[in-house]
């Protein structure tokens, strides 16, 4: 069966995957990880014990088939482990990369109760890597139905829903607010995650050649409105996946000083904008030490960030490092390659010089209370703990509030107090006749992984609705 | 990519084009803006909307030079492209929303100073082709920084002139003429509109509220993607966090703190004189800018 039974195999330890070296990279924009080769890979997918009763695919927010494509894998039927990911994801190039996998798929394995279990994350993308690099492409039948459906953005929720519907027979078309498509996948995660021109880039062009159009610097809502898309334009059915919203800001005094930054500010000037590059136009400002605040993946993408940019840079965080929101991979990655973990501590002040420009936070020391209704320990105030952490430049990474912009000039589509887009958790269906709703637009933020399942969910919601109309 | 029918240089540093971009005409609104991005690696700058022409698919837009990305930009020439043209952003002017009676009833006063002389005009225009008449003050440093005033006096509107250094019309700023106005010519204002530089608007509106007159101003603050999402042109207004983009781009003046917006626009001052230090030098470029240690 497989071709690697004369090396034995590792049972409780999963194959290590090749990394650039924490001080080199510390450096460079360029990937982390270099992913499994070949041999790494078979050696990996040998470990899996190809359950009968998968606990691994209850795991995955997309129902991935994850036995069976490691046991292609295994097989080096390479060409077989791609279509049976493509069965239910259409993005696995960025999964493998990104998807918290240690609080999913592979928190479910198996294996990880003597030991670690599979590395389904890397061998995902060992897939999606070797079929782009040998051209290995989806072959598939489509047979167009007529019907037109639109998508607002062209983040993880809306390339899903396009992808499915594609299949279905759809004509789709999607409409991004940016100049560059992908969304998150490009204004938010750093390049040293997530390549845009290796990575992202063909995997867009992986859905446009199901048939997929997509409209850049397009705003729903504000160039052309829902109503429009449907009365005038032919679009029987809208998916809203327009992502995350405006930034939160601590409100605390002094925040509006010079050098404070949203994350999404800084990322998308260092992602988006290419900021860092001495070819790119747009400028980003980086501090001598650089605070970021807040535990999220997130914050960790702009600490790991700001570091290659040649700062000194510290995380604040107000509860302990065990209660860090951020992947468990990010918080050890960053750790590597120099940023400094500042824990139960919270700003309460920005202080300024006389020209507005920031060269201190005061911040307060915290101790975990009582769990609040999330289980999570409240971080409590140490009272006459103040004290200044002196820094040039501010980043803060708290997540954000929805966006306003497509509620508000689209009628009758409801909002609930919290500002997501009210919908139904089934269909995805919104308060709007035809409109739908996925992702960050509805849910608030969350994850790549998680945004692509409720695109998924949205396509057949989309389906059952079109059929039935 | 969107092309350039038409360019027009107004006055010194002060580009007019007008370009194609179809689907903008057709939904923008007096007081609403754009954002261009050159090239490939160009900037996200926004520019608020002169004047459009929604049967023509017209856009016009005014750019001042006054970095290495609006200088690329004004030496672009008719037939050129901009790779990306995106809006309308922000909030039409409250003007627009409000029903013709409820305007008639509004004596108004434009005030528009250098480049934001540019999104006075279209809020005008939309005034004049409604038979109401309004008076217009357009304010510049120099006669050569003062633009488009043939326009407006097409327009049904009174202009009144003013340069700072006298080398052109009534003796500036804007606020000599703005007090000429209410004090010898005794016109009761009931409404202003002030769009120009930071420290234009800021000493209009304390003039305006001595006179008690509302007063809406134009935020042009540093902005990336002008959807909500970057929080770069966060401003305070009336002690509430506000995005420019979203909230904006108009306000009501009395409430907004303008030196925190003039140190907040400052803020990549240092970055956009390296920039442009860079393109005017070209090849030669070896320092100078304190950064490359030339």
């Amino acid at each position: 069966m497989a071709d690697v039974d004369y090396v034995e195999v590792n049972m409780a330890n999963r194959v290590k995957v090749r990394e650039q070296e924490a001080k080199v990279r510390a450096k460079n924009f360029d990937e982390v990880c270099f992913g499994y080769n070949e041999e790494e890979a078979a050696l990996e997918a040998s470990r899996c014990l190809h359950c009968k009763n998968p606990k691994c695919v209850e795991g995955c927010p997309v129902g991935l088939h994850i036995p069976d494509f490691i046991e292609h894998i295994k097989n080096k039927e390479y060409d077989k482990a791609i279509e049976t990911i493509h069965l239910s994801s259409s993005l696995p190039a960025i999964c493998g990369r990104v998807c918290p996998q240690e609080t999913q798929c592979e928190s479910k394995c198996i294996l990880g109760i003597k030991g670690e279990p599979v590395s389904i994350g890397k061998l995902e993308r060992f897939t999606a890597d070797y079929a782009r690099e040998h051209n290995l492409t989806e072959k598939i039948d489509i047979k167009k139905n007529g019907k037109k459906v639109a998508i607002v953005g062209s983040g993880p929720a809306g390339l899903s829903c396009a992808t499915d519907l594609a299949k279905l027979g759809y004509d789709v078309t999607i409409f991004e607010a940016l100049h560059a498509t992908g969304g998150v996948l490009t204004y938010g995660i750093p390049e040293f995650r997530l390549p845009k021109e290796k990575v992202v880039k063909p995997e867009v062009e992986n859905v446009k050649k199901l048939g997929v159009k997509i409209e850049t610097n397009v705003i729903i809502g504000k160039t052309i409105t829902i109503e429009e898309l449907m009365n005038e334009q032919g679009f029987e059915a809208v998916f809203i996946a327009s992502g995350a919203g405006l930034p939160m800001f601590m409100k605390i005094p002094g925040e509006n000083s010079n050098g404070i930054f949203s994350a999404n500010e800084f990322l998308t000037r260092a992602n988006l904008m290419k900021g860092y590059r001495d070819d790119y136009d747009t400028p980003i400002k980086v501090g001598k030490k650089v605070i970021v605040v807040g535990g999220g993946n997130v914050a960790m993408d702009a600490a790991r960030t700001a570091l290659r940019l040649g700062a000194e840079t510290h995380i604040v965080y107000r509860r302990s490092e065990k209660e860090l929101p951020a992947r468990a991979e990010e918080v050890h990655h960053a750790k590597e390659e120099g940023v400094i973990f500042d824990v139960l501590c919270n700003p309460i002040e920005i202080i300024a010089d006389d020209k507005d420009n920031v060269i201190a936070v005061k911040v307060i020391n915290m101790e975990l209370g009582e769990p609040d209704e999330n289980g999570r320990r409240k971080p409590v105030e140490i009272k006459g703990s103040e004290h200044n952490i002196e820094c040039d430049m501010v980043i803060m990474a708290l997540g954000t509030t929805p966006n306003p912009m497509l509620p508000k000039n689209t009628k009758g589509l409801e909002t609930n107090n919290k500002g997501c887009i009210v919908h139904d958790d089934e269909t995805t269906a919104t308060s709007l006749k035809g409109v739908f709703v996925g992702g960050d637009a509805a849910i608030g933020a969350a994850t790549v992984i998680l945004a692509m399942g409720a695109g998924k969910k949205a396509a057949i919601g989309i389906d059952n609705y079109l059929k039935n109309k | 990519m969107f092309k350039i029918i038409k360019k027009r240089v107004l006055g010194d540093k002060l580009v007019l084009f007008d370009i194609e971009a179809e689907k903008i005409t057709k939904s923008c609104l007096p007081g609403q803006f754009i954002i261009v991005k050159l090239d490939e690696q160009g900037e996200r700058i926004p520019l608020t909307i002169c004047d459009y022409d929604g049967v023509k698919g017209i856009l016009t837009i005014v750019v001042q030079e006054i970095g290495a990305s609006t200088k690329k930009i004004n030496m672009l020439n008719e037939g050129d492209f901009f790779q990306d043209v995106v809006g309308p952003l922000g909030n039409p002017s409250d003007l627009v929303e409000i029903t013709d009676d409820e305007l008639k009833n509004k004596n108004i006063v434009f005030i528009g100073g250098g480049v934001g002389v540019a999104p006075i005009y279209p809020q005008v225009k939309y005034l004049s082709n409604k038979g109401i008449k309004c008076d217009v003050i357009l304010g510049a440093r120099t006669k050569d920084m003062l633009i488009l005033e043939d326009e407006f006096k097409k327009l049904n509107c009174n202009v009144y002139s003013c340069t700072d250094d006298e080398s052109y019309g009534l003796k500036g700023p804007v606020t000599n003429v703005l007090k000429m106005l209410i004090e010898d010519k005794k016109i009761k204002y009931n409404h202003c509109v002030a769009i120009g530089p930071a420290i234009m608007m800021k000493f209009v509106c304390l003039m305006t509220k001595e006179y008690n007159i509302p007063t809406i101003v134009s935020m042009n603050t540093i902005m990336v993607d002008g959807t909500g999402m970057c929080g770069a042109c966060r401003l305070m207004v009336g002690g509430e966090l506000k995005f420019a983009c979203i909230d904006g781009p108009e306000f009501d003046g009395h409430k907004i703190n303008f030196d925190e917006v003039m140190k907040r626009q400052a803020q990549y001052k240092d970055e956009e004189g390296r920039a442009l230090l860079k393109l005017i030098e070209g090849d030669t470029h070896h320092g100078g800018c304190g950064l490359c240690g030339g």
